[in-house]
């Protein structure tokens, strides 16, 4: 059984390749997107104001380090490698009805199978092949994760939001678990995996900060957004999530799509803590979790599971959090602050959305 | 090692067991009631934190435990308004509201306690207990059971109250037409948005209190992220309860159990990461489903905006 949030999404999943965007589309769609940001940001403004900070400054800021400085956008565009893995996978599943909501216990899990595997296998091959080694072993682990949730779905019709709900939280333990007593780094105090040496990390692009985990993240997206929309392949998972039962009728093998897409899935969300870790942090420290599925999983919808506005989306998402860190070291104003400009932004965009929708409707009529 | 399954141990170990549960219980009835008629609600994360904070905050300037229960109740209904307007009334995805008032909710609280209460992080005196007579007296049982403040004991019945209302009442069968048929609701004359409205404003209270419980009586103080995914327990326990509130009760209890025995654990100095005993109760409830697994039966338009005359 499977839950339709959205009868507007499961509509256009299946239309998304009809159609050509007009230049007056694209035009439209920016400016749906970016006037909702700026009444978001006027709200989180009175927010600031009523805590004592001057917006402007706030968001000068948050502009400044975000986007317009050259490390400030060096690190969003490194924030954002993870951030498109994720909605990778994440568009694979909601465009077939699953709602993977344990992308964090996958993303941790193989985080932490690649900060383990890594520093052993650059010892013993050339470091190319030790890092795509711990991309696959990342992506595997990930893979079985979700294999409970995925056959309990598949042939037990057990409700997978509840089971990657709980395999989160297991994961997010048992990763903990892992650092604190298998992979932990004997030469340090704090409980964290061994660390991988920086010259053995993913390489930077050209001469900037910038780890090249962002070209594998884009190419993973867009990749799993021509599949979805322009296969055979991708056509069978959109009919499974427009209408399971239809799907059956139509001769498809649900049960083994099923178990596919959760692979799918997860391997991105695995992929997406190897390349945060390879790529950037080179370690693990034990409780670190930074909970990127929760914020990419409304970004998802919002962008209509269309990978090329999943990008714009994460974009966004990577310059508000790099920028209110910096903000937030700056000008006083805790880093929670970040949470609170995405949700409203998260809200404003949806209303947006709906608003948009109404006027169309209205006007057809 | 003999201290560890002495009297005291054993008591304490099922009081804090009990302390621990009864934030998953509340937010679980609410969470099961939204579920009923029909809303996914993502969002109860959302509205325990803001019942924990704001309950914190009443019982903290007035120095009355229950008048803090009520101003966290209503930081619960509060969140609910906006999580009823927006998904009920004008059918936006429930999915993405609910995390994004998680999201804005985690954020707010930090950020108002960071400015109010981080350099001091005062803290409430222990609550009174409600010591009922006779009972309280069995050894073991009776301290762990029955020497709670007086709203668990309310919680608890709450859980007979919430049976009897879903079984013979009006508005209980209303809520699981809304979340069953709506439709079919809407033809009998009973307005769907209305009674899926009630049902959120309910979790949002009830949220809103289980919160206010873990910050004034579990913990004494309010620390940002205090929930740490209680509400997600919520929907957890309201799922795997199948409609039904008493299973709620067993859930929260079994959680209830692991979450304490973390900390017994500490305190009687046995070296396992609590991690490890933190994932107990998940590996329970994921073998009781590999084993017994069977199909989910959640109302049949559970997440679906309800639009009068859609197809």
């Amino acid at each position: 059984m499977s839950i339709d949030t959205a009868p507007t999404a499961s509509a256009t999943a299946l239309d998304a390749t009809s159609g050509t965007a007009t230049r007056r589309d694209i035009l439209h769609r920016l400016l749906m997107t970016l006037g909702p940001i700026l009444i978001a940001l006027i709200i989180a403004g009175f927010i600031l104001l009523a805590v004592g900070v001057d917006p402007l400054a706030y968001y000068g800021f948050v502009l400044e380090k975000g986007l317009f400085s050259p490390l400030g956008i060096q690190q969003t565009l490194t924030r954002m490698a993870p951030l498109l893995f994720l909605a990778a996978g994440l568009i694979v599943a909601f465009r077939a009805g699953m709602w993977n909501l344990g992308g964090d216990g996958q993303f941790l899990l193989g985080a932490v199978t690649a900060a383990a595997s890594a520093p052993v296998l650059v010892q013993i091959m050339p470091s190319w092949l030790a890092l795509t080694f711990s991309f696959l072993i990342a992506m595997a682990v990930a893979m079985i994760w979700s294999l409970i949730p995925a056959l309990l779905r598949a042939y037990q019709g057990v409700n997978e939001i509840i089971t990657t709900l709980m395999m989160t939280f297991l994961g997010t333990s048992l990763a903990n678990v892992l650092v604190k007593l298998m992979f932990r780094d004997p030469s340090t105090t704090v409980p964290q995996t061994r660390t991988l040496p920086v010259e053995d990390r993913l390489p930077r692009l050209f001469e900037t900060t910038i780890t090249s985990g962002l070209l594998l993240g884009l190419a993973a997206i867009i990749i799993v957004h021509l599949v979805m929309t322009r296969t055979a392949f991708g056509l069978k998972l959109r009919i499974v999530g427009a209408n399971p039962r239809a799907a059956v009728h139509a001769g498809l093998g649900v049960s083994g799509l099923t178990v596919t897409v959760f692979a799918i899935s997860a391997g991105l969300a695995g992929l997406a803590g190897a390349v945060d870790i390879i790529g950037v942090q080179g370690n693990v420290r034990a409780d670190w979790n930074p909970a990127y599925g929760l914020a990419v999983i409304p970004a998802v919808f919002l962008a209509r599971m269309n990978g090329f506005a999943a990008i714009g989306f994460v974009f966004l998402l990577s310059v508000l959090s790099i920028g209110g860190e910096s903000a937030a070291r700056r000008l006083g104003v805790p880093n929670h602050f970040t949470l609170v400009l995405v949700s409203i932004v998260l809200i404003v965009l949806a209303l947006a959305e709906y608003v948009d929708h109404r006027y169309n409707q209205s006007r057809k009529a | 090692m003999t201290g560890l399954f002495s009297e005291v141990f054993l008591s304490a170990l099922l009081f804090g067991a009990v302390t621990a549960a009864i934030p998953l219980l509340l937010a679980g009835l609410g969470e099961q009631m939204s579920e009923k008629a029909g809303v996914l609600n993502i969002g109860i994360e959302g509205m325990m934190l803001a019942g924990a904070y704001l309950g914190f905050v009443g019982a903290f300037y007035s120095g009355s435990l229950w008048l803090g229960f009520l101003t966290g109740a209503a930081g619960g209904v509060a969140v609910a308004m906006i999580m009823a307007l927006l998904c009920v009334r004008i059918g936006l995805n429930q999915i993405v509201i609910g995390i994004a008032l998680t999201l804005g909710l985690e954020g707010l609280t930090a950020l108002l306690h960071h400015f109010q209460f981080s350099r001091s992080y005062p803290r409430l005196p222990a609550a009174d207990a409600t010591i009922i007579p006779l009972l309280s007296d069995i050894p073991v049982i009776g301290p762990a059971f029955f020497k709670h403040h007086l709203i668990v004991y309310l919680a608890v019945a709450l859980v007979f109250g919430m049976g009897y209302l879903y079984r013979r009442t009006q508005l209980g069968l209303n809520l699981q037409a809304a979340g069953d048929k709506p439709a079919a609701l809407d033809v009998a004359g009973i307005d769907v948005i209305r009674t899926r409205t009630i049902a959120v404003l309910t979790t949002g209270a009830l949220a809103g209190l289980g919160g206010a419980y873990l910050a004034n009586v579990g913990a004494g103080l309010f620390i940002p992220f205090i929930t740490n995914g209680a509400g997600f327990l919520g929907i957890v326990l309201a799922m795997l309860a199948r409609g039904r509130p008493v299973w709620v009760l067993f859930g929260a209890l079994l959680f209830g159990v692991c979450l304490s025995l973390t900390t017994a654990m500490q305190v009687a100095g046995i070296n396992i990461p609590t991690d490890v005993i933190q994932m107990l109760p998940f590996l329970a409830v994921m073998i009781m489903l590999v084993l017994f697994g069977r199909r989910a039966s959640l109302p049949a338009a559970l997440g679906i905006p309800y639009e009068r005359g859609a197809r």
